[in-house]
This record gives structure tokens, sequence and C-alpha cells, in this order.
């Protein structure tokens, strides 16, 4: 990060009154393109949302409405506004100037998006024309000198207050994240991740997110807790089962992407036909759930499936690992993808003509039935806290309870004596087996630890799913979780870390389930994507500690033997 | 499948490698090299580039397997295994440094633990009480280690971030958190100004004095003939002299290999006869520029 502080002091007064002009004019801007959303910006209300009413609102107008508040907020926070420092730990300028942008971006968004669907811009309201340049005011920012300084000291606040600040900000994210799911239409959520996009990356840059993540760092167990209740309290947020589903498969896929980032983050092992596992857990659970189609003519109880699964998954995982690991290199990357397309294959030809009866080939096993716990239905719907939760709730919460236990795992296992030795074999296996690690026995563990999350993951899912099919176990496919995706969602949340992959992978599973339209382009996009975010951002969107520093930090080291240098040694201590 | 082989005589030594020869498809880097180290010793191991003195190190330590020779530590044949040879007591440093860098300072000294501690995957997800005093046992240790090469105020800074001569010290400490018996150390100065230098020297002292033996490969020969009890002489892959460092020092095939004159093989067992080549000059206290190759 740079620091070029720019003291007011050395600038000459002029200099000072132009910036408080230009800041006073950004808030103008933010004011007008606030009021410009309480416009009619189309005639016909054929554009989703309902752009038509005065005084009201709608849709796209909501998100430059808060883009705009947002704008407002920041530059009267560079004014100085008593009450509104906290905002900006390290400095407005930068988060001012991508608000600003952002805004800008929501705005041209939907006006453009409202003249090319409804063919041509004299379907645009006078309102819609004042919106766009009204958005355009805040980019006056970029204007405004750099004002990005080291965090200031946080006020000392009782810790009353911290817990309470943690509880709005995780209650403020699941506001945020319900909105996206709740997206009913692809230009809403394309404009939601534009807003969202610029003001989360804003929040960054203000040095607002390091002060959150501080305080969740001083109140871990509490922060943790906060984000579970939050997660949990989802379902009574919705009416309907529909995002209820979407929301369960993010579960599944984030708990999936997750227990890959122990055997790709901290192991440094890469896995290319991870999602077999998952799907090595699903059949095993569909098999033994006692649907007509199962070649078994047994039904285990869900803990039992569970068990069932994840050993299954275990065994495989350790039958792949054991000869590849002993490899260095790129082995156990072929050998994995390889054994994806096997197992695809195979369970899509157990058919009784290719093979034995086991699976039914490529129709899957349907049918498979509804978990019942002590008589409570999981297909049912039930009433609790007066709220009616639909099937799928019992389903989300179920799969909220699997992902916990992989947060629980991974984080314990990664600050052990073992996770340690995955970290060093991923650093330097040499070095790590001269410091006593056995290297293949500790590589294995990773590996079947993995395998066996995966496997859980499954039996979960098969009956979400109700049917499983060889082709949910693709390598790469338009829908999530496949093992590409689910490299991914690993890579581009950030590798080694808790939040990284379940961000990448709510991200990864919503923008394919938004954007139907995109079908086709969908693949070059993501692949679009990754390229840029390897070339800007190669250690993903949450940096763990370590590749923060080791991308970032100036003066790094390729080869031992390189110059050091004495300055700046070591000064990053970013908790995580 | 240990054979012990203890001597009658009053100890055993340390370590004990004969007639360890390494080919590489042609080239032998190292041909038929007895070595012993004994207890309370500080044994420098010296030669010119490409001597095969790092090739030497890795027989040792087991990531090389040697095409013929045996290596005894204490008295029993080491597998070529590098975490069995550690776990049996021997703990290395590398020419290139290879600290894991991007891992804090403490968590490099902890991994050195990992042979000392036991705590598996099951007890890192259980975290019983167990696991609790494991863990805070190893920090303490880790962090005494830190204390003795002087480096607990960067506990929790990036390997990476270190300076040279402080990821030197660290990749000591982090060998000794092995509680080893024996202590490899590859050129531990290369690169060091004089007064790192002398630092190191008095580390390495202590380390013998907290009954550790020591063999050091150094291309420092003041450094080499202050610190050893004794100096062997590596040329071409074969053992050209051993013996005191005032021996070794006055040896002119020593100074002769030193400043390149081709060396006819014959392998003599100690230093003595000096028949072959009339050495130009003396100065055996040249320094030979470090190339950066092997481990
Ligand atoms: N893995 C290897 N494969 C082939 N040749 C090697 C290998 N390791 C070392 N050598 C060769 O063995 C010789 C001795 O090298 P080395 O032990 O690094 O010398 P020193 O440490 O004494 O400078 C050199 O010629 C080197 O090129
Ligand atoms: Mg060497």
């Amino acid at each position: 990060m740079t620091t070029d502080t720019t003291t007011a002091a050395t600038t000459p007064a002029t200099t000072a009154s132009r910036t408080k002009a230009l800041r006073g004019l950004t808030a103008l801007g933010g004011v007008a393109t606030i009021a410009s959303t309480f416009l009619s910006w189309t005639y016909t209300d054929e554009f989703p949302g309902d752009l038509t009413v005065y005084g009201y609102p709608g849709g796209l107008q909501v998100l430059t409405l808060v883009a705009g508040a947002l704008v407002l907020l920041y530059a009267l926070a560079a004014l100085d506004i008593r009450g509104l420092r906290w905002l900006a730990p390290t400095g407005t300028t930068k988060a001012l100037r991508l608000l600003a942008l952002g805004a800008f971006a929501t705005t041209w968004f939907t006006v453009v998006a409202i003249a090319v669907e409804l063919g041509g811009i004299v379907n645009l309201e006078p309102g819609g024309f004042v919106a766009a340049v009204t958005s355009a005011i805040p980019l006056i920012a970029f204007l405004l000198p750099d004002d990005t300084h080291k965090a200031t000291r946080p006020r000392e606040l009782p810790s009353w207050a911290e817990i309470l600040i943690i509880v709005a900000a995780f209650g403020t994210g699941l506001y945020v994240v319900t909105y996206g799911i709740d997206t009913e239409y692809a230009e809403l959520f394309t404009g939601y991740m534009i807003t969202a996009g610029f003001a989360v990356t804003a929040l960054f840059k203000a040095g607002l997110m390091a002060r959150l993540s501080g305080l969740t760092t001083k109140y871990r167990s509490i922060a943790v807790a906060a984000a579970f209740v939050a997660a949990a309290a989802f379902p009574f947020t919705q009416t309907t089962d529909q995002f209820t589903l979407i929301a369960v498969n993010i579960l599944i896929f984030a708990t999936v992407a997750l227990g890959l980032n122990i055997v790709v983050g901290l192991a440094g092992l890469l896995d290319l036909g991870y999602v077999a596992f998952l799907g090595v857990g699903a059949y095993t659970a569909a098999l033994v759930s006692g649907t007509t189609a199962s070649a078994f003519d047994v039904h285990f109880p869900f803990w039992a499936a569970v068990l069932t699964g994840a050993a299954v998954s275990l065994i495989f995982g350790v039958v792949i690992g054991a000869p590849t690991l002993r490899l260095r290199g790129d082995y156990l990357a072929i050998v994995t993808l390889g054994f994806g397309e096997i197992f695809r294959i195979t369970v899509g030809n157990l058919d009784g003509v290719s093979g034995p009866q086991v699976t039914n080939g490529p129709n899957g096993v349907p049918n498979i039935p509804d978990l019942v716990f002590f008589g409570y239905d999981f297909g049912e719907s039930h009433t609790i806290l007066g709220i009616e939760l639909g099937g799928y709730a019992n389903y989300y919460l179920l799969m909220l309870l699997a992902m916990i236990l992989v947060v629980l795992v991974f984080s314990r296992a990664g600050s052990s004596r073992i996770g340690r030795a995955w970290v060093a074999i991923r650093e330097d296996e040499t070095a790590a087996t001269a410091m006593g690690i056995n290297g293949f026995r500790v590589k294995l563990i990773a590996f079947a630890l993995g395998a066996t999350l995966a496997g859980l993951a499954g039996t979960v899912q098969a009956h979400v799913q109700s049917t499983v099919v060889p082709e949910m176990y693709v390598f790469a496919g338009p829908v999530p979780p496949n093992s590409a995706f689910l490299l991914a969602a690993v890579i581009l949340g950030g590798m080694g870390t808790i939040s990284g992959p379940l961000i990448g992978a709510t991200l990864l599973y919503m923008i394919p389930a938004k954007l139907q339209f995109l079908q086709d382009y969908q693949l070059l996009g993501f692949g679009l994507a990754l390229i840029l975010l390897m070339r800007f951002r190669p250690e993903g969107l949450i940096a763990n500690r370590r590749a923060q520093l080791e991308f970032h930090e100036t003066g790094q080291l390729d080869t031992p033997e390189g110059t050091l240098p004495e300055s700046g040694v070591g000064t990053v201590k970013a908790g995580a | 499948m240990n054979d012990m082989t203890t001597t009658t005589e009053t100890t055993t030594p340390v370590l004990d490698a004969s007639g360890v020869t390494m080919r590489f498809g042609g080239l032998t880097a190292v041909r038929d090299v007895d070595l012993k180290v004994n207890a309370g010793e500080i044994v420098g191991l010296i030669g010119p580039n490409g001597a095969g003195k790092t090739t030497f190190f890795n027989c040792l330590t087991g990531l090389y397997v040697p095409t013929e020779g045996k290596v005894r530590y204490k008295g029993t044949v080491l597998p070529p295994k590098p975490h069995l040879v550690t776990q049996a007591g021997i703990a290395r440093t590398f020419q290139n440094i290879r600290l894991f860098a991007n891992m804090t300072v403490l968590e490099n000294v902890l991994v050195g633990r990992h042979t000392r501690t036991k705590e598996g995957l099951w007890s890192a997800l259980l975290r019983g009480p167990g696991f609790k005093k494991a863990e805070a046992a190893s920090h303490a240790r880790a962090m005494e280690l830190l204390e003795f090469i002087g480096l607990q105020d960067k506990a929790d800074h990036l390997a990476r971030n270190l300076p040279y001569g402080d990821q030197r010290k660290l990749e000591i400490a982090r060998a000794l958190a092995s509680d080893p018996g024996l202590l490899l150390l590859d050129e531990p100065t290369a690169g060091m100004n004089p007064q790192e230098t002398r630092v190191t020297e008095e580390l390495i002292f202590a380390i013998r004095d907290m009954g550790i033996a020591v063999l050091v490969i150094e291309h420092d020969m003041r450094f080499i003939f202050n610190l050893c009890d004794r100096v062997a002489c590596l040329v071409q892959g074969e053992k050209l002299v051993e013996g005191t460092p005032a021996v070794v020092q006055g040896d002119e095939r020593v100074v002769a290999a030193y400043l390149g004159t081709p060396f006819e093989g014959d392998t003599p067992e100690k230093a003595g006869t000096p028949d072959a080549e009339p050495a130009a000059a003396d100065n055996a206290g040249s320094t030979t520029s470090t190339e950066g190759e092997g481990q």
C-alpha cells in the first residue's frame, strides 16, 4: 500500500479552500443524485422495477439512491463534519472516487439498459436524463487531492458499543447479501453487483473494513457467532422457497470450496477432480436412502448415511492420494483430473447395460426421500417463531451446520502442528522434510480430510436435490459446483482463508443463477474475470495475511540471494 | 533394522560417515568420504566451490541417497529419509536460505518442533487440554530459541521480511528447535559482514556448549580456523586432508586447491607429506566467493 501523505500544513491556503469547495460540490452531486431517483425515468413499466413513478424510487433507482447517499455521506465526512469521521480512518478521497464511480456506473447502466431494452433513448423521461447528468457530478472527486494516510487511532469505545458495531455490521451484511439473492431480474442484479462492488471496495479503501476486522479479531467468538446468527436468519427473511433453494446451493458450493481450500490453500495440492468426492458422498447417501431407485434395499438413518458417505469418500481419497502423493509436482493434478472423469463416466455406465446395475446410469438415482428427524419432516413447511419456513429452509439450516463444521475443521486444523506442516510443505517441501515432516503422510492427511468433507457435503446435497445424476459432477460446466468452479471460488476468494472461498462461491453461484441470459458467454466471462483478477489481485478478493505481503509488499524476495531492503521490514501484521 | 555397532572405545562418535559416495550419472560429486564428528566437537568442512560439500551434507541428511556408504548417528545407521534423519537427531541449515518465507518467524521455529511434538489431526480438531498444553510448550520453547538467537522481538514478522543475517540465524533456530544432537551448518556466514560473522561464531560456540556437536561448511578461513576443533578439506569430491586447523592451514595442497591448481587424485588419510605441487603463494586466509548452487 502506498501511503503518500498530503499534509494540509504544507499546502497553501488557496489549495485548501479549493479542496473544500470540491468536496462541497461532490456532496451536492450526491444530493442531486438522490433527488433524481425521485423522478420518473421512463414512460412505460415495461422496464422491470417500475421506474415511472414520481416521488417513489423503485428497482434500480433504489440502488442509485443508495450509491448517491453513500457519496453524500463520504463527502460530508471529507468535509470533516463531526460524527462522521469514523467512516474513513485512512482517508476519504479514494473511497469518494470509488463511490462516485459506483453511483455514476449504476445510474448509467440503468439509463442505458432502459434505452437498449425498450429500443431507443426516446423511452427516457426527462428524469432519466437528469439522473444521468447528476450522477456524473460526484466524479468531481477525481479532482480532489489524495488524502490517504495511516489509520488514525480508533477512539476507545466501551466493549458493549464495539460488540454492537459488530452485530450491526453483520446485520448489514445479511441485508446486503439477502438483497442480492432476492433480486428478481437480471438488470437489478447487475446494478446490485455494480453498486455493491464499488461500495465494498470503497469501504476497504477508506480503512473501515480494516477497523471492522480489527474489532472482529478482538471479539472473535462473538463475531463468529454473529456471522452464523446472521446466516441462520436468512430463511426467516424469505416468503417463498425460491431463493432459499439458491441459498442452500450456495451453502453447498461454499462448504465444498472451503474443504478444497484445505487441500489447495493450506497444503498446496492442486486437486482438479474435487467435485468427484462430492459425488461419491452424494451417490452413497442416495443409494442408502431407501429410494426405490437404489440398487440396495436399505434405508439408513441420516447420521449413518452421513458417516457412510464421508467414509466412502475418505477411502477414495486415500486410494487416489496414496500412490500419487509420493510423487512431487503436478502428478496429483493430472491424476485427480482423471479420477474426476472416471467417477462421472463410471456412475454413468453402472446401468445394467454396460455394467452392473448400481446407479441407473445417466438417469441417476431419483426420488431420494426427504430427511425426517424424530418426526420432523424436512420436506414440509414448518412455522418457527411465527414465521412460515418452507422445506428448503430446513435444508438450509442443516447445510449451515455442515458449513460450521467445515469452518471449525479448517480453522482448528489450520492453526495447529498439522496445519503448520501443511503450509511448510506448500512453502518449501525440501526444507519441510528436512525439518522432520513426513511429507507424504501430511499431504495424505490433507487430501483425505478434504475428500471426507466433500463427501459429507455430498450426503446433504443428495437429499436437497432429491436426484443425483452423473452430470452434476463434471470438471467444468455452467452450473456450480464443478471442479473448475470450485477451484475458481478458492482462487477468486482467496487461498488459505475462510471467508475467501465463501465469498468466491457466493459470487460464482449467484452470477450464473441471476444472469441467465449470459448462458453461452458465461465461461468466457469467467475466464476473463479470472485473468484480470490474477493480473490485478493475485491473492484473491480476501487476502490471506501471508499472501497480502507476498504480492504487494515492495522489495519482496524471489530468491534468498536477493538484496534485502532494510526498510519496511515486517511492518504489516494485519490480523486476519 | 538398526544395527547397533557400539564400539568398545569410550564413546561412539555422534556422526560416523564411512565410504560415502554420490554419483550423478557420470559425475562423482562425493567419492568415498569418511568423516567422524565426536560429541562436543565443532568440525569444519572446507573446499573450493563444487567440491561436493553440500552434496555430502545432502547424503548425510537423506535428501540424497548415497550411491555407496553408510551414515551412522550415535551408532545407528540412518535411513536415507530426511524426516527420519531429523527425527533421529540431525538438524541442518541450507546454503541457499530455505526458510518458509511466508510464515512468521515464530511459525518457522514451531515447524522445527515438528518431530518433538505428537499432536495429530484429531487432537487439533478436538482441542483437548493435552493439545493446549503441547501448543503452549512448543510456543514457550520456540520463544526461548528466538531469545537465544536474539529475534524474540520479531516473532510476528514474516520470515521473508527479515534482513539477511537474521534469516540465517532464524534457520539455525529452526534447526535447533528439533533438539538435535548434531547440527549441520552449510555456509552459515555467507553474505554476512565481519561483525555478523563474529556474532555467528559466538552463537556456534554457545550451541556447542549446549552439548550439540556441530559440522560446519565455510569458505571464511579465519572463521573456520577460529572455530573448529578439526577441519576436513574436500576437493573434487574427495577428502584431501583432515586434522587440526593448524595442520590443514599449513597443508600446501589445500592452498593449491583453493588457488585452483589441478589436483591428481590420491586420497591420503591424514594431512601430512606435502609431496606434489609446489604451491605458489600462501594466502590461506583468502575467502573464495560463494555461488548459489546445490541445496
Ligand atoms: N542433484 C544433482 N545433480 C547433478 N549434479 C549435482 C547435483 N547436486 C550437485 N551436483 C554437482 O555436484 C558437484 C558438487 O556440488 P556441491 O556439493 O554443491 O559443491 P559445494 O557445496 O562444495 O560447493 C557440483 O559439480 C554440482 O554441479
Ligand atoms: Mg555448497
